[in-house]
């Protein structure tokens, strides 16, 4: 992949931002998107399993998998978004994230993505507020919009995108559907 | 630096409360006619060390009361006076006004004191020879109000306040070791009134200074009530590296000299230490222009030292606040020790399983076989015994009811004996905190409406004295706990005749005597002819069957007219582990637990019978059983829609039996109980987790929950009809 190239020059020269406040991020693919989460909310990244799977949830709550001991509920965050669901392959892996609710504390999330891609740093100054539009519910999850070379990657606030008291089965579609 | 002491608060609040319950049982044992003298020494040893705790951790206000009610302890214990029942009433009225004040420590609250007083000045009147009766009118002011008067048991104190001087000056390195003298003026200023004054002379100028070096001496006059030794006591720690006189001094002497002392001691509150006094004399020296150096001298300078002292105390407060919701085990030694000697094994084990498998070949697989057996065997005997920790003995929770039943046999004015057996069965304790108040209802209970008055009694041809006996044993994974009382038992015509009032049960309804009792467990249902604070309210038996349903346990009644009834409640040990029954409903798989589970059984279409409205029903024998079919309210796909090609397993839950059709029975085992809402939500229909052999996660069902969910469904499932039907 072109573009893991560029990121590769890119990333790891993290000397560059010594006094400009910058914000790690771990990046990875969904439907041929670049995003971004906190890298310090990041707990582990493991292979897809089969997940035991919750009556009656949300679709895309995948279910429970066992995690050394502690269940732990696993999101596919393709359906979160209301992107069409792919086959699990070879590439898919679960991003185990720590997340923090108000007055709930931190609990411990998986969300299935494509595949993983680099890890990330952006000035604070230069991640850009994502455009607010009146019928699009997803932007309330996403932080801002940063970029890394020509590629643009979507920051997320895990916080309110993996909130329990979501009730929302699946979000409305944020883009125009894509055709695969 | 001083000792953090109250990071051992919380233990010494727990160790009170429980030398509080020692004392407790004690005074309720004890026989005032023939006075056993060990129970007294009972009682003496636990108020003693509530009483030293207390002074130790600078609890003075418990130390105080409790002194009182160990000096008449101590009385009675030397044989110089007889103890009479009101006593043990008083001291019985203190425990609880100890437990109070605990409390309030505990929780950090100002501590009530106007019980406290009126208690002490009870007490001091018994110490002075009044009688009870004449207690009342007794001033308050005989109650030791100053800590003075508390603390007299030798005849040279009470002579009132003396004054000392003081020659404090301690080695160079007396801070290195990490000893502070301001900590120790703190001390004495706790016992009286203390003047401390500074002398600077040895300090070096500002050039040579070493700032981890104590240059300082004091003088200090303390005016108070002690003796030489606790003063010493004070120096305890510097005594070998320090030159310390302490001289009684002669009142007349120290007021004729009042420059040298810096204040007066006579009047006490212009003598009390006053920072700013010190202050001036720091500010003079050259120590304070050092402190600004970035060097430690502030452990010179008392003021400064404060400071910090000032800022820990409420932090040290906060932590405390939040130390009480920690709740603490104590657990024997011998689970301990038996516990290392597990790890200690299965150490062993793995070691020599580590030695196998660096060479192995097929030659060597029954060793790897007996070791993996051996490894089975060490984890299962460790898992026992971790669970036996939070294992408690009942007496915890028996041990409040011998004073429950004392005080409302009182109240009551019936004779009540109680019995207590089984008290070493030993039970989970989170159950043991969650079933106390069921149990108290319980009891309170069988004495209202239970036991009958004593002139009742003897009528009935019984003995004057009711027993209640409170019996626990083990039977199976359950432990069983039983309240028996040798009352008039049930009246079962006026549980019906209620229940038919109240349109709990039809008129012409014909209900077994089982039935009948079990009526008083539903909500809203009291006989009690009149309310009384004790029972009555129509609050109590539903929700004593729905505290301890909640802990997977069950309660049933039976009674005898006129010979008493018998509460029996049945918990399973522990709320950690479950034992399960694995099933299959298609690729899913989920666990009953064991408990539920009435019967299992396979079908055919005769015994399957279709309700109008949509349900379809079992019958079992007599009854007709609701069928719930899993794969309908869990959506999911099974292996078979055919009733007969499934299995129905009859479960109990919310006091109903329903069939519910899973695809088939797996194994049964037992299974470590994990929460879903941890990391997740409430799921309705599952109580629970748990992970499997295989590492995958199981989900544990909730009968009750299946049952109402199914119910919605019933109720959706009849709109869609009557839709279709319209439609159609």
């Amino acid at each position: 992949m072109s573009l893991d190239e560029q990121t590769v020059k890119k990333s790891g020269v993290s000397g560059e931002t010594t006094f400009e406040p910058s914000e790690q991020y771990l990046t990875f693919f969904m439907d041929e998107e670049e995003y971004g989460v906190d890298i310090l909310s990041v707990q582990e990244i493991r292979g897809w399993e089969r997940a035991t799977s919750i009556p009656n949830a949300p679709s895309h709550i995948r279910g429970v998998i066992n995690l050394r001991g502690t269940v732990v509920p696993i999101v596919d965050l393709r359906q979160r978004f209301g992107i069409a669901p792919i086959e699990y392959g070879p590439t898919t892996v679960v991003i185990v994230l720590k997340v923090n609710e108000a007055g709930k504390g931190a609990r411990i999330v998986g969300v299935i993505v494509d595949a993983v891609s680099d890890v990330h740093n952006f000035k604070v100054a230069d991640i850009q507020s994502s455009p607010e539009m009146a019928d699009n519910n997803n932007s309330a999850y996403i932080k801002g919009l940063g970029s890394v070379g020509e590629n643009m990657v979507i920051l997320l606030d895990i916080n309110t995108l993996l909130r329990t008291d979501e009730d929302v089965d699946e979000l409305p579609r944020s883009k125009s559907k894509r055709v695969h | 630096m001083s000792i953090d002491l109250s990071q051992f608060h919380q233990v010494f609040f727990e160790e009170s409360l429980e030398g509080l319950d020692v004392m407790e049982s004690a005074l309720l044992n004890l026989d005032t006619e023939n006075c056993d003298s060990e129970t007294i020494n009972e009682i003496f040893r636990a108020a003693h060390s509530i009483k030293g705790g207390s002074g130790t951790f600078g609890f003075s206000t418990v130390a105080e009361f409790t002194h009182v009610i160990e000096t008449l302890l101590d009385q009675i214990r030397a044989g110089d006076r007889r103890i009479e029942p009101a006593h043990v009433e008083l001291f019985l009225k203190s425990v609880d006004c100890i437990r109070q004040m605990i409390k309030s420590l505990e929780a950090g609250d100002a501590v009530e004191m106007s019980d406290a007083n009126d208690l002490k000045s009870k007490f001091q009147a018994i110490l002075d020879g009044k009688e009870l009766a004449a207690a009342a009118p007794v001033p308050a002011s005989t109650a030791p109000t100053a800590p003075a008067s508390v603390s007299d048991t030798d005849a040279g104190s009470s002579g009132g306040a003396k004054t000392w001087h003081i020659y404090f000056k301690p080695d160079g390195d007396v801070l290195k070791t990490g000893n502070e003298p301001s900590r120790m003026f703190r001390e004495l200023e706790d016992m009286g009134v203390a003047t401390v004054v500074v002398d600077t002379a040895d300090l070096p100028g500002i050039g040579v200074i070493d700032p981890e070096t104590c240059y300082l001496k004091w003088n200090i006059t303390l005016v108070a009530d002690v003796e030489k030794a606790q003063i010493e006591e004070v120096f305890e720690w510097v005594i070998d590296e320090a030159e310390l006189r302490i001289e009684e001094v002669a009142q007349v002497a120290v007021t004729e000299n009042p420059e040298q002392n810096g204040a007066k001691p006579s009047s006490v509150k212009q003598s009390k230490v006053e920072p700013s006094d010190i202050v001036q004399t720091t500010v003079q020296s050259p120590v304070a222009e050092v402190s600004v150096s970035p060097a430690p001298s502030q452990a010179i300078s008392a003021p400064a030292a404060k400071e910090p002292a000032a800022q820990a105390a409420p932090a040290a407060k906060k932590a405390e606040k939040n130390k009480t919701e920690v709740s603490s085990i104590r657990v024997g030694i011998d689970k301990v020790d038996s516990l290392i000697n597990m790890v200690g094994e299965l150490v062993i084990t793995q070691s020599m399983l580590g030695e196998l498998s660096r060479d192995f070949d097929i030659s060597k697989l029954p060793k790897l076989l007996e070791g993996l057996e051996q490894l089975s065997q060490n984890t299962r005997e460790l898992q026992e015994s971790v669970m036996r920790i939070r294992m408690l003995p009942i007496s915890f929770t028996f041990s409040r009811f011998p004073r429950l039943v004392h005080d409302l046999s009182k109240t009551m004015g019936k004779k009540i004996e109680l019995k207590l057996l089984g008290e070493q069965t030993e039970l989970d304790k989170t159950v043991m905190e969650k079933i106390g108040d069921p149990m108290v209802h319980l009891v309170r209970n069988s004495l209202d409406h239970g036991i009958e008055m004593p002139e009742d009694r003897i009528k009935a041809g019984k003995s004057d004295t009711g027993l209640i006996t409170l019996n626990a044993y083990h039977q199976g994974g359950n432990i069983v706990i039983q309240i028996i009382d040798d009352g008039k038992g049930l009246d079962k015509e006026k549980i019906l005749r209620k229940a038919v009032e109240k349109g709990l049960v039809g008129e012409s309804d014909k209900l077994s005597d089982e039935q009948i009792c079990d009526l008083i467990f539903k909500p809203g249902f009291s006989t009690a002819d009149q309310v009384t604070d004790i029972s009555g309210r129509g609050v109590g038996m539903d929700v004593v069957r729905r505290n301890i349903q909640e802990l997977n346990g069950s309660v049933e009644v039976e009674s005898f007219t006129g010979k008493g009834s018998t509460f029996t409640i049945r918990l399973p040990l522990t709320l950690a582990i479950l034992d399960g029954q694995l099933v299959s409903a298609g690729e899913h798989t989920y666990i009953l637990p064991l408990i539920s589970i009435i019967e299992s059984i396979q079908t055919n279409m005769d015994m399957v019978h279709r309700v109008a409205g949509g349900c379809d029903v079992l019958r079992l024998r007599s009854e007709y059983v609701p069928i719930i079919r899993l794969y309908d309210i869990f959506n999911i796909k099974p292996e078979s829609y055919n009733l007969e090609e499934s299995l129905l397993v009859v479960v109990e839950g919310d006091n109903m039996k329903v069939a519910l059709v899973v695809d088939d029975l797996l194994a049964q085992q037992q299974v470590v109980i994990k929460s879903l809402e941890e990391n997740y939500k409430r799921v309705e229909g599952v109580s629970g987790a748990t992970i499997l052999g295989d590492g995958t996660v199981a989900l544990i069902l909730d009968i009750s929950g299946l049952i109402k969910l199914a119910g919605v469904r019933k109720d959706e499932y009849k709109k869609v009809k009557q839709g279709g039907d319209e439609a159609a």
